[in-house]
C-alpha cells in the first residue's frame, strides 16, 4: 500500500467529558429552580425526580437495547420493599438500603430476565406482565413479611451519611433524590458511550446482525436487563424511604405502563427524552387528576395515539423536526 | 491444522423432511467455491447448518481440526465461520462509522466493556479508517448507514463481515437486489477478498458465478448431485437439464 | 366428586366465555399481525349498550342484545377504517402504544357517560333458574353460556372450512403477500374479521358479565387474560383460543376452590412456563 496512512480524527478530551456530564448538570440546575420557585411543593417533585430515576432505568432495555416489555413495576417494587424491610428490621441508613434494593431489583431482573428475554413480541410481554402479577400476589399473601395488602407502614429513615435528618417539609429528601439521579445519570451517560452501549444499539437495530457478527446477544441483553433492574430498585427503595410507605401498589400495571408512555412521550433511546417525558407526564398527571382521575386517562389516552401517529421519536425530536419544516418552507 | 473447512455427513430433518442429506464437502483454504442449485433445493438451509442457525440432525462439521457443530451462532463466528446476508442487514440507525466500530470491537472481544468509550481504542480507530479508505466512502463516515446507497451498504455489509476477520466466508446470494449496473463492483469485491480466505457464494446469478468460483456445487432437493470445476458443471448434462437449461439466464 | 363437577362445569363455562371474547383477537392478531390491547373494550361496550337498553329503557334481554352485537361491530367497522388500518403498518411498541391510548380513551368514555361503577344488565328471569340435570342441576346461566360457546365454536368452523371468505381468511392468516397476489382483496378480509370479532367479544362480554363484571375499567383489568387465552393458544388458531381457554378457564377456576390464596400466584407462574417453553402458544406455527 503506497496510500498515505492518514490519521483518524481524535475525539477532544474536555467535549467528552462535558457530554457525559450534560445531563446531570440540567437536572442540577432544573433542581435548583425548582427547590427555589416551588418550596412548598417539594414532595411532588420528589416523585417527579424519582419517577424520572425508573423511566431512565428503563430507557436502557426499551430505548437503547429495543426490548418492549410491560413489567418494569416488578423491579421497582422488589426495590421499594427490600428498602422498606431493609429500614424496619436491619439498618435505617439510607444509602445501605439503596444499595440492598439494587442487588433485590438486579436480582429479580437477572431470574426473570433468563426467562422472558428469550421471547419476543407478545410472549415477552406477557410474561413480564406475569412476573409482575406474581410478585404481586406474593406481597399480598405473605402478610408475615410485607403486611400483606395493608403493606409497610411506618418505615423511619437514619439521617443521610450520619449528617442530615431528614426533614418534615422533606427538603432532605428531595436533595437526597436529585443527587442520586444525578449520579444515575452519569452512570448512564458511560454505559451508552460504552462498546456495551453501542452493543445495545445494535441489537436494536438487528439482533440477527449482531449474532453475525460474533455477539452473544442474549447473554448482552440479561446484562443490561440487571443493570436496568438495579436502577429500578434504587428508584423503589428512595420511594419508599422518603414517603416511609410501601404497599402492593409498587407492583400495579399500570405503573409499568405509565413509565413506558412516560418514556415514549419524551422519546426513547435518549436520556433527555426520559427525563422530559415523565416532567410532562407528571405535571399533566398532577394537574388534569386533580379535576377528575377519569379526565386524565382520556388526556393520556389522546397524547398516546398523538405520540404514536405524529411524533414516533417523541418530544426530542420535535425541534429536529420543526428545524427541518423551517428550512424547506 | 490448514486443511480448512471440512464438513462430513451433514443431515437436517424437518419433522420427516429430510432438507439435507448426508451433505459431505472440504473447503480448503483459500478455495473460492459456488454452490448452485434450483430454488428449494436447500442452498439456505446448508448455509442456516454451517452459521448455526440451525442444528444438523446428524454429522459433522469441523474447521482446523476443530468441531464446531454443537456452537450456537456467535460462537461459530468467534470460531471463524461468518456470512453476508441476502437482504441488507445494517444497523441502519448507527453510523457508517459505529457500523465498522462494533464488529471490530466483538472481535476483541470488548463490547461487555461499560466504563471506557466506544471510540477509545486508537488501534480500533485506526482500522475504522482504514476500512472507509478501502470503501472510498471517508465522507460518508458519520452519516447514518440507511442514507447510503444500496451498493454501497452491500459494501459496508460486506466490510462488516470481513473485519470479524474470519477464516470462512459464506456469501448469501451477494448480488441479491443490486441493479446489473452495479454489480461488477460486487465481483471485484469478491476478487479482492483475502486470498487465505475460504469462500462460498450461494447464488444465482451464474454469471458472476463463472466468474469468481474455482469450484461449483450443485445441491438439488437437499443432496449433492455433483461437484466440480466450471467446465465439468457446464459440461454435465444432468446440471444442464435441471438447472442450466430452465433458468439459464 | 360434586366438587370436581363444580369447578369443571363453572371453569367450562368460564373458558367459554373467553373464548367468544378471545377467538376474535386471536384471530386479527394471526392476520394482521398486530398486538392489540384494545380487544376488550368491544366487550366493554357491548355491556354497556345492553346496561343501557335493559336497565335504562326496558328492553328485553335477546332484542338488547342484538342491537348491542350491531352497535358494536359498526363501531368497530368505523374503528378499524379510521384508526386501526395504519395501526397495522406501526412498529410492535407503535402498536401496543396506540392500541392502549385506545384502551385510555375508551375508559374515559364510558365513565363519562355511565360513571365508574358497575352496570348492572337487566338478565332475564330464568338466567337465575336452575336446570335438573338429573344427577345434579346446574344455573341455566351456565348451560346458557357453554351452549352459545359451543354455538360460536361451530358457527366459526363452518365459516372458516365451508365458505369462501373462509378460504381468504386462512390463506391470509398463512401468508399475507401470497394472499395479496391472488388477487384476495385483503383489506376487506381484515374489516370483516375485525368485525367479527369485536361482534363475538360483545356477546361474550354480555353474557359473561356475572362472571367479568362489566365496567369503565373491564378493558385493562381483563386485558391480560384476554391476550393470555391469545398468546397461550397461539395467534391465529381457533381451535388453539378453543383449547387454550377451556384450559386456563378450568386451572383458573380449579386454583381459585382448591388452594384459595395462592391460586393467582399459580395460575400466572403456569402461564409464565408455558409461554417460555411456547413462545408461540400451544397450537401456533413454530416461527
Amino acid at each position: 500500500m503506497t496510500m498515505p496512512v492518514l490519521s483518524p480524527p481524535k475525539p477532544s478530551r474536555v467535549h467528552a467529558v462535558l457530554g457525559v456530564l450534560m445531563p446531570s448538570v440540567c437536572v442540577l440546575i432544573g433542581a435548583i429552580l425548582a427547590f427555589l420557585m416551588f418550596p412548598y411543593d417539594l414532595s411532588f417533585l420528589t416523585r417527579i425526580v424519582i419517577m424520572m430515576i425508573l423511566v431512565v432505568s428503563f430507557d436502557l432495555i426499551l430505548g437503547q437495547a429495543g426490548i418492549a416489555t410491560l413489567g418494569h413495576a416488578a423491579m421497582y417494587g422488589c426495590g421499594a420493599y427490600m428498602a422498606g424491610l431493609l429500614a424496619l428490621n436491619v439498618t435505617q441508613d439510607p444509602l445501605l438500603g439503596l444499595l440492598a434494593a439494587a442487588l433485590a431489583g438486579g436480582l429479580v431482573a437477572w431470574l426473570s430476565g433468563l426467562v422472558l428475554l428469550r421471547t419476543h413480541g407478545v410472549a415477552l410481554l406477557m410474561i413480564s406482565i406475569a412476573v409482575t402479577m406474581v410478585l404481586q400476589e406474593v406481597a399480598s399473601q405473605a402478610r408475615w413479611l410485607t403486611g400483606g395488602a395493608d403493606g409497610l407502614a411506618g418505615i423511619t429513615i437514619g439521617p443521610l451519611l450520619g449528617l442530615f435528618e431528614f426533614d418534615f417539609i422533606g427538603q432532605v429528601a428531595f436533595i437526597y433524590s436529585v443527587c442520586v439521579l444525578a449520579v444515575i445519570l452519569v452512570f448512564c451517560q458511560i454505559l451508552i458511550r460504552s462498546p456495551f452501549g453501542l452493543a445495545l444499539r445494535g441489537i436494536d437495530g438487528s439482533a440477527s446482525r449482531m449474532r453475525a457478527i460474533g455477539t452473544p446477544v442474549y447473554r448482552r441483553k440479561v446484562t443490561v436487563y440487571v443493570i436496568a433492574g438495579a436502577i429500578a430498585g434504587i428508584a423503589g427503595a428512595l420511594a419508599a424511604q422518603v414517603t416511609g410507605l410501601v404497599g402492593i401498589e409498587v407492583f400495579n400495571f399500570s405503573l409499568s405502563a405509565d413509565v413506558m408512555v412516560m418514556l415514549i412521550l419524551g422519546g426513547a433511546g435518549r436520556l433527555y427524552g426520559a427525563l422530559i417525558g415523565t416532567l410532562l407526564f407528571m405535571v399533566v398527571h398532577h394537574v388534569a387528576a386533580s379535576i377528575d382521575p377519569f379526565n386524565w386517562l382520556f388526556v393520556i389516552g389522546l397524547m398516546l395515539l398523538l405520540v404514536v401517529f405524529v411524533l414516533p421519536k417523541g418530544l426530542v425530536s420535535l425541534p429536529g423536526r420543526v428545524t427541518r419544516l423551517w428550512r424547506r418552507a | 491444522m490448514g486443511d480448512g473447512l471440512v464438513i462430513a455427513g451433514l443431515c437436517k430433518n424437518f419433522g420427516g423432511i429430510q432438507v439435507a442429506q448426508d451433505l459431505t464437502l472440504t473447503l480448503s483454504q483459500g478455495s473460492r467455491t459456488a454452490l448452485i442449485g434450483p430454488n428449494g433445493a436447500g442452498k439456505t438451509t446448508f448455509a442456516s447448518l454451517l452459521t448455526g442457525i440451525l442444528k444438523p440432525t446428524s454429522g459433522k462439521i469441523v474447521l482446523n481440526g476443530h468441531d464446531i457443530g454443537s456452537l450456537n451462532e456467535a460462537a461459530r463466528v468467534k470460531a471463524g465461520v461468518a456470512k453476508t446476508f441476502q437482504i441488507t442487514n445494517l444497523f441502519r440507525d448507527l453510523t457508517v462509522r459505529e457500523n465498522l466500530r462494533l464488529p471490530i470491537l466483538e472481535r476483541e472481544g470488548r463490547t461487555h466493556h461499560t466504563f471506557r468509550r466506544a471510540d477509545g481504542w486508537p488501534d480500533i480507530e485506526a482500522e475504522i479508517f482504514r476500512l472507509l479508505q478501502d470503501l472510498d466512502i471517508q465522507s460518508l463516515a458519520d452519516r447514518p448507514v440507511g442514507g447510503l446507497a444500496y451498493g454501497q451498504q452491500r459494501l459496508v455489509e460486506l466490510a462488516l463481515t470481513l473485519a470479524v476477520k474470519p477464516k470462512v466466508l459464506i456469501l448469501d446470494e451477494p448480488a441479491a437486489g443490486v441493479p446489473s449496473t452495479e454489480s461488477h463492483l460486487i465481483v471485484e469485491a469478491i476478487k479482492r477478498l483475502p486470498p487465505d480466505l475460504s469462500v462460498l457464494i450461494i447464488e444465482h446469478d451464474m454469471q458472476l458465478v463463472f466468474e469468481v468460483a474455482d469450484r461449483i456445487i450443485v445441491l438439488v432437493n437437499g443432496a449433492i448431485l455433483m461437484e466440480g470445476t466450471p467446465a465439468e458443471v457446464v459440461a454435465n448434462t444432468q446440471v444442464r437439464e435441471l438447472y442450466l437449461g430452465a433458468g439459464h439466464v | 366428586m360434586s366438587l370436581i363437577l363444580s369447578i369443571a362445569v363453572d371453569g367450562i363455562a368460564y373458558g367459554m366465555i373467553l373464548f367468544m371474547i378471545s377467538v376474535g383477537l386471536s384471530i386479527t392478531m394471526g392476520l394482521m399481525r398486530i398486538i392489540n390491547l384494545a380487544h376488550g373494550a368491544f366487550a366493554l361496550l357491548g355491556g354497556a349498550v345492553v346496561h343501557l337498553l335493559t336497565t335504562r329503557m326496558e328492553v328485553a334481554f335477546i332484542p338488547a342484545l342484538l342491537v348491542a352485537v350491531f352497535a358494536v361491530v359498526l363501531i368497530a367497522v368505523l374503528l378499524e377504517r379510521v384508526l386501526f388500518r395504519q395501526i397495522y403498518g406501526f412498529t410492535e411498541l407503535g402498536q401496543v402504544l396506540a392500541t392502549i391510548g385506545i384502551v385510555f380513551i375508551m375508559i374515559a368514555s364510558i365513565n363519562f357517560f355511565l360513571g365508574s361503577t358497575i352496570l348492572p344488565i337487566g338478565v332475564p328471569a330464568m338466567f337465575t333458574t336452575s336446570v335438573d340435570l338429573g344427577f345434579r342441576t346446574l344455573p341455566f346461566h351456565r348451560l346458557v353460556v357453554i351452549v352459545s360457546g359451543l354455538l360460536v365454536l361451530g358457527g366459526l368452523w363452518l365459516l372458516m372450512e365451508r365458505t369462501r371468505f373462509g378460504i381468504y381468511l386462512r390463506a391470509a392468516v398463512d401468508n399475507r403477500a401470497a394472499a395479496a397476489s391472488l388477487g384476495i382483496n385483503t383489506p376487506y378480509v381484515y374489516l370483516v374479521a375485525f368485525a367479527i370479532g369485536a361482534g363475538l367479544a360483545a356477546v361474550g362480554g354480555v353474557l359473561g358479565a356475572e362472571l367479568l363484571p362489566i365496567e369503565a375499567y373491564y378493558p385493562l383489568r381483563y386485558m391480560v387474560l384476554f391476550l393470555i387465552v391469545v398468546s397461550v393458544g397461539g395467534l391465529g388458531s381457533i381451535s388453539g383460543s378453543f383449547f387454550a381457554s377451556i384450559g386456563l378457564g378450568i386451572l383458573d377456576t380449579a386454583g381459585r376452590y382448591l388452594l384459595p390464596g395462592i391460586g393467582t400466584i399459580f395460575f400466572f407462574v403456569a402461564i409464565a412456563v408455558l409461554l417460555a417453553l411456547r413462545p408461540n402458544g400451544l397450537m401456533g406455527k413454530a416461527q
